[in-house]
């Protein structure tokens, strides 16, 4: 039996993992990947307290969302996509007309 | 002998559902009807989309005093969703006049786009409505997910296109942060209905659990990034800016609503409990979102880009009478964001006029002289202007008082003084654009301004309320007090 703090503690790390990838990554796929590391670090959460609280919820909110995620992967990486059929790249930085 | 399960989806309530039940009809009969190809001039989606708004609508008013709980108390139906729901359906309606002509003007008349419009304002409805952080999630993904696609619709179209990507990357950070503080709220109540998250907290008080403090601080996070509020405000300029503009006015809107009903929901029937750990926070995000979205307003040039930091000021004055609490600031708070989605789906109106086809004229100076060559849409952008400012005789003038007041009888002196000292300052820029229409020459080639009668119907109807409500304004405060009963 994994003790409820491993699990915690791991995503805890998975998340931080997503967050860190977002601010310092520059390219739109690899800032998206972060993403869904910190959406499943909530998954983990979820099945994590789900067995300790003996409360069959948690996990089906983890289909919940991950039906989400793939929804935000479809909308997504059309956008990112169109974006490389009109600017030949996905980094964000480059991708700077809006400014104020 | 063997017993039955009770037949659970039979006994749901299904007026309790109706608006999402129309909205979720319309969405398909849009995109069946396009197996019919029509004309790029046609109006058939729109007239489609305007039905299904005011079906959603009536069917909503229709059982509008009934209080009732479906899905296991997931999804409520009370005085506070009506209220928004009829909120929603407004906008959207509004926003489908402004789409008329302007989406054939930047060629996006497709049955998808309304298609999407009804699906964001399905998502609005069900944060309004949801008992449940799981169900609040559904709802904002659902709206999020079509603001997204609405944002970079003209795709052909840079500016549009970086606008949906910054909105999209950032919307999903936020939602990332949501969901762990959801489930960190799991973890620290074992469940995740608001309701019974009270109750949790009446037997073992959460005040200072750290998990639970931290999966709060997280959530407000996520809300904060839905609403705008700064700090986490960096993508509303850009996203304001390249989508479309009646899109822009939308969103603006409804997204800001949904993103406080959800809020005030959650703080209000879970959280009240645990009010000395989250009032600080909320103080300390409005008076930023206050003070930077006001003063960094002032520096703008591009109309659309100054409305968005106006617009996240405004965020700001709602966070106080979210702050303020109780009976009156919730009730505030409705009646602020039910008065500046008319008025401001009216200042982004009149920006869906300007221009040719596939012709985008919104910078300030764009606006010289317009005042003179067209004197009703002079008075309308002045009103409208006057009204954000929050100067009598308009509603926004009401707005302010209500939420100033709210907050003074709740004790928070020093935010209303900052408040009020803001409100000052954003009159500033608001009579820049006034300047523009009445005192500036225009250089080059004056505006060409595209009149369209569905626009035209959706900015008298802005004008009205915003002058009805300024000056009558009671019914309107009554109908958001009694709305709000249902949450203490």
């Amino acid at each position: 039996m994994i003790p409820l703090s491993w699990a915690l503690i791991l995503s805890a790390v998975v998340f931080v993992i997503g967050v860190i990838g977002v601010l310092i990554r520059r390219n739109a796929i690899v800032i998206f990947m972060s993403i869904e590391l910190m959406l499943n670090a909530a998954n983990l959460v979820f099945v994590a307290f789900s067995q300790h609280l003996r409360s069959i919820d948690g996990q089906v909110f983890v289909f919940f969302v991950m039906t989400v995620a793939a929804a935000e992967v479809a909308v997504g990486l059309a956008i990112i996509v169109n974006l490389f059929r009109l600017r030949e790249t996905v980094m964000v930085d480059e991708v700077n007309l809006l400014k104020g | 002998m063997n017993v039955l399960p009770t037949p659970v989806l039979l006994a749901v309530d299904w007026w309790a559902l109706g608006a999402v039940l129309a909205l979720s009809a319309g969405i398909l009969l849009l995109l069946l009807l396009e197996f019919f190809p029509a004309q790029a001039r046609s109006n058939r989606s729109a007239i489609v989309a305007l039905l299904t708004l005011a079906a959603a609508g009536w069917s909503v008013f229709h059982v509008r005093d009934a209080k009732r709980e479906i899905f296991g108390g997931m999804f409520v139906h009370d005085g506070f969703t009506v209220f928004f729901t009829l909120l929603f359906c407004a906008a959207g309606a509004l926003a489908v006049l402004l789409s008329w002509d302007y989406v054939k003007r930047t060629r996006i008349n497709q049955a998808e786009y309304y298609a999407l419009l009804l699906s964001a304002t399905a998502g609005m409805i069900i944060m309004a409505a949801s008992n449940d952080l799981i169900t609040i999630f559904l709802g904002l993904e659902l709206m999020s997910l079509a603001l997204y696609v609405l944002v970079g619709f003209q795709r052909h179209h840079l500016e549009s296109n970086e606008a949906a990507l910054k909105y999209f990357l950032l919307g999903a950070f936020a939602s990332g942060f949501l969901l762990y503080g959801i489930a960190l709220l799991y973890g620290a109540t074992g469940t995740t209905g608001l309701g019974q998250m009270a109750a949790v907290m009446i037997d073992s008080p959460m005040l200072g659990n750290p998990l639970f403090l931290l999966g709060g601080l997280l959530l407000i996070i996520g809300f904060g990034f839905k609403v705008s509020a700064v700090p986490f405000h960096m993508w509303t300029p850009d996203a304001y800016e390249g989508a479309p503009t009646s899109i822009t006015a939308f969103m603006s809107v409804g997204a800001k609503a949904a993103g406080f009903a959800a809020l005030l929901r959650v703080l209000m029937r879970a959280m009240g409990d645990v009010q000395a750990d989250w009032i600080p926070i909320l103080s300390g995000l409005a008076i930023l979102t206050m003070t930077v979205g006001n003063i960094t307003a002032l520096l703008q040039n591009n109309l659309k880009r100054m409305l968005a930091y106006s617009s996240i000021a405004h965020a700001g004055y709602v966070l106080i009478a979210v702050v303020a609490g109780g009976r009156d600031g919730a009730a505030s708070a409705l009646f602020y964001l039910a008065i500046y989605a008319v008025m401001n789906l009216g200042a982004f109106g009149v920006l869906t006029l300007l221009g040719r086809e596939r012709e985008e004229r919104v910078l300030i100076s764009d606006l010289a002289g317009l005042g003179f060559r067209h004197p009703a849409l002079g008075i309308a952008l002045t009103l409208f202007m006057i009204s954000l400012g929050g100067i009598p005789p308009t509603a926004g003038f009401m707005a302010k008082v209500y939420v100033f007041s709210a907050a003074l009888n709740a004790g928070l002196v020093p935010l209303v003084i900052i408040g009020v000292l803001n409100s000052v300052v954003a009159i500033f820029y608001y009579l820049r654009v006034t300047v523009a229409l009445y005192m500036e020459e225009p250089q080059g080639e004056p505006v060409y301004v595209s009149w369209a009668t569905p626009g035209v119907i959706a900015l008298i109807a802005s004008v009205v309320l915003t002058l009805w409500w300024g000056i009558q304004a009671n019914g309107l405060l009554a109908a958001a007090q009694r709305s709000v009963l249902g949450l203490l």
